[in-house]
């Protein structure tokens, strides 16, 4: 029954077969075997190039080849009020597999006397914390919550990790036979962890602000490794590395067990960046690294938008002729674009502010609809007055007052008041 | 570590920065009637002092990578002035490597450059008689030279000394060799010197001087508006 036979129409012979060959076809195209077809759909519908998931695993039991014991056991029913044992099949615990414990080592007390002795520790204290690590499975947190006197996760940790090993070794026929193992081999390194905690909550409790700072020098020293990597184009034995980061030491820095903290990675300050740690640099190739680092905290659209304003101003993106008074005053013009991007935003807000308070309506955002426009309409004019780059000393800004367009569309070009970043931004500075 | 002998020339002097300026790009002429489909243009590819001044005293040796469909795409000048010429009728990018005497820099650094053949107003008639140019200003910064590098070059035009901390004792010049006998390497009679193009920092300055000046007092006039704004929310701030 198909469309054909409600339309009443002839099937012809053609179609038939081709329906017949197709259908087969598209039926196993179109329906896993194994899951519905709902939730085939879920993860992405029919016939994906690759299958991202295999089908055959989602209705598997658990894998066959674990030891499943039966075993034949007494029991008592509780709805029963006779004391009847009867019989039954139960299978082993299911979970059984899962209660692992740990081998805590214990020693003898005269093992003691002759390896464990320390100042800081009694054997009393000794005793009471290998018996709270055997029992809590070596857990320190809940180790150092119970125990009787207070001490640290990291004092406990390492009389622990002390006394196992020296037991450990004690016990060896030859210390080579226990060079491989793991409590040997690794010993645990107070001082490195209580510094690493306090770097690992140092990070934590960073402010916004700190973050920022971080994520500038840490790029800044990726930058500077980077551009060292590729200077170095042969073997240079006698190379004296000049600043305190090297590829080596940055990765170093922000390794396991030392420090994050920012006084730790020692990166001259941008102002003076790449220049000091290169010995030798192309003056426009420096000038970049600097205004990247200059502009790494802001976001894309704010770049754009330094851009043009610059272009508005007439100043070429790359200077041409690049000496050092020339990138220098570069460098500091598009400080101060960022600085007045970053006050006309905070004047947005303030206005929207104000304009909230005026109407009452606390609950508007600044860039909702109904407000926008009035509040578009008092940017406007502010606007007007700060972007009017078009008076420039000299035959060249003549011209470009002429042509401008008009109070009104000079806005549009590089800020974008309240309402104005939804609209696309069609002029070019050209239209100035 | 170099030679013990090595070591005294090679000790280097911190808080002085020599920077060379340089000019590097291409002039090309469209050769007129003489074109042919592989040989629209000759051209010439260098890279020259500023000022047009001899640069070997800081550059050894310039390597010009040429695209592979050239004979030989890698060609070695030893001398100045450091010029490469060809003829050809495609634009690509050419690589510039610059090696520089062993007391100046032990590493080479590149410098690429578009070659350019074809006028920017494509409709405009192409010239056999004026070429199309095509020049990039840049500096080569070498903080921490050599004693002997600081030596032979603080008074020569082709570098740029700035002024030298208080109390800084100048190494004794190198006496110069004798100018005739060497051949010239600096590019101020160069047959195509009337074409270079002329970069002065002083146009570039007084625009960026101008301009912040503009960004210095909408600023100003920013932070005054939003104190403004500040005082008058809150006379309507809700209680």
């Amino acid at each position: 029954m198909d469309a054909k036979d409600i339309l009443g129409l002839p099937k012809t012979p053609l179609s038939i077969t081709q329906e017949k060959k197709s259908r087969p076809q598209k039926d196993s195209q179109r329906k896993p075997d194994g899951i519905s077809r709902e939730v085939y759909a879920l993860t992405g519908g029919v016939a994906p190039l690759m299958p991202s998931i295999d089908v055959s695993q989602l209705k598997r039991r658990p894998p066959s080849d674990e030891k499943i014991t039966w075993q034949w056991l007494p029991f008592t029913s509780s709805a029963r009020k006779d004391n009847l044992q009867l019989y039954h099949w139960a299978r082993d615990y299911s979970f059984a597999k899962y209660n692992k414990s740990v081998d805590v080592i214990r020693y003898t007390d005269e093992e003691y006397e002759k390896h464990l002795t320390d100042p800081k520790w009694t054997k009393e204290e000794t005793d009471q914390l290998f018996d709270l690590c055997e029992r809590f499975d070596l857990r320190f947190i809940i180790i150092a919550d119970r125990f009787p006197t207070p001490r640290t996760v990291e004092e406990l940790k390492d009389r622990y990790y002390s006394v196992s090993r020296t037991i450990l070794v004690a016990r060896a026929p030859s210390p080579g036979e226990v060079a491989g193992h793991p409590l040997v081999k690794e010993p645990y390194n107070v001082t490195q962890e209580i510094e690493r905690k306090r770097a690992l909550s140092m990070v934590l409790s960073q402010t916004k602000h700190q973050e920022r700072k971080d994520a500038e020098v840490l790029a800044e020293a990726k930058r500077i490794a980077e551009s060292r990597m590729a200077a170095r184009a042969a073997e240079e034995p006698d190379l004296p590395i000049a600043s305190d980061i090297g590829p080596e030491s940055a990765e170093r820095a922000v390794g396991p067990g030392d420090t994050i903290s920012p006084s730790n990675v020692q990166v001259p300050a941008p102002a003076a960046a790449p220049s000091t740690s290169l010995r030798v640099y192309l003056r426009t190739y420096a000038l970049e690294q600097m205004v990247q680092a200059a502009s790494s905290s802001a976001g894309l659209r704010t770049i754009k938008r330094v851009e043009q304003t610059l272009q508005d101003l007439e100043v070429n993106l790359k200077p041409k002729v690049p000496t050092k008074a020339v990138c220098a005053e570069h460098l500091e013009l598009r400080k101060e674009i960022l600085t007045l991007l970053n006050l006309q935003k905070q004047l947005q807000y303030k206005e929207a502010e104000g304009s909230s308070f005026r109407d009452g309506s606390y609950g508007d955002m600044p860039g909702s609809a109904k407000r926008s426009q009035r509040a578009a309409d008092q940017d406007r004019t502010f606007v007007l007055d700060t972007i009017s780059f078009g008076v420039i000393p000299g035959d060249r800004g003549v011209k470009r007052e002429q042509k401008r367009k008009g109070p009104g569309r000079a806005s549009e070009t590089s800020s974008s008041p309240a309402g104005a970043h939804k609209r696309p931004r069609k002029m070019k500075a050209s239209d100035l | 570590m170099g030679k013990p002998e090595d070591g005294e020339k090679k000790k280097k002097i911190k808080d002085v920065e020599i920077s060379v300026p340089i000019v590097y790009g291409n002039a090309a002429f469209w050769l007129g009637k003489k074109a042919s489909d592989y040989q629209s243009h000759k051209w010439t590819v260098y890279v020259r002092g500023a000022t047009n001044e001899d640069l070997s005293v800081v550059v050894k040796q310039v390597v010009f990578q040429l695209h592979s469909s050239f004979n030989n795409p890698t060609r070695v000048v030893d001398s100045a002035p450091f010029e490469l010429s060809e003829s050809g009728w495609g634009e690509f990018e050419i690589a510039i490597t610059l090696f520089f005497h062993n007391d100046v820099c032990e590493k080479p650094l590149n410098l690429y450059h578009h070659l350019k053949l074809y006028p920017e107003d494509e409709s405009g008639p192409m010239s056999t008689k004026k070429p199309v140019v095509m020049e990039s200003y840049e500096e080569i910064v070498f903080t921490e030279p050599s004693e002997s590098f600081l030596a032979r070059v603080q008074n020569h035009p082709a570098v740029t000394l700035p002024r030298l901390p208080a109390g800084f004792i100048l190494p004794p010049p190198v006496p110069v060799e004798d100018e005739s006998k060497r051949k010239r390497g600096d590019t101020k009679d160069h047959p195509l010197s009337q074409w270079f193009l002329n970069f002065s920092e002083a146009d570039e300055l007084l625009q960026l001087a101008a301009a912040r000046q503009q960004v210095q007092a909408h600023i100003a006039k920013l932070k005054r508006q939003i104190s403004m704004t500040g005082r008058n929310n809150q006379q309507f701030k809700p209680l």
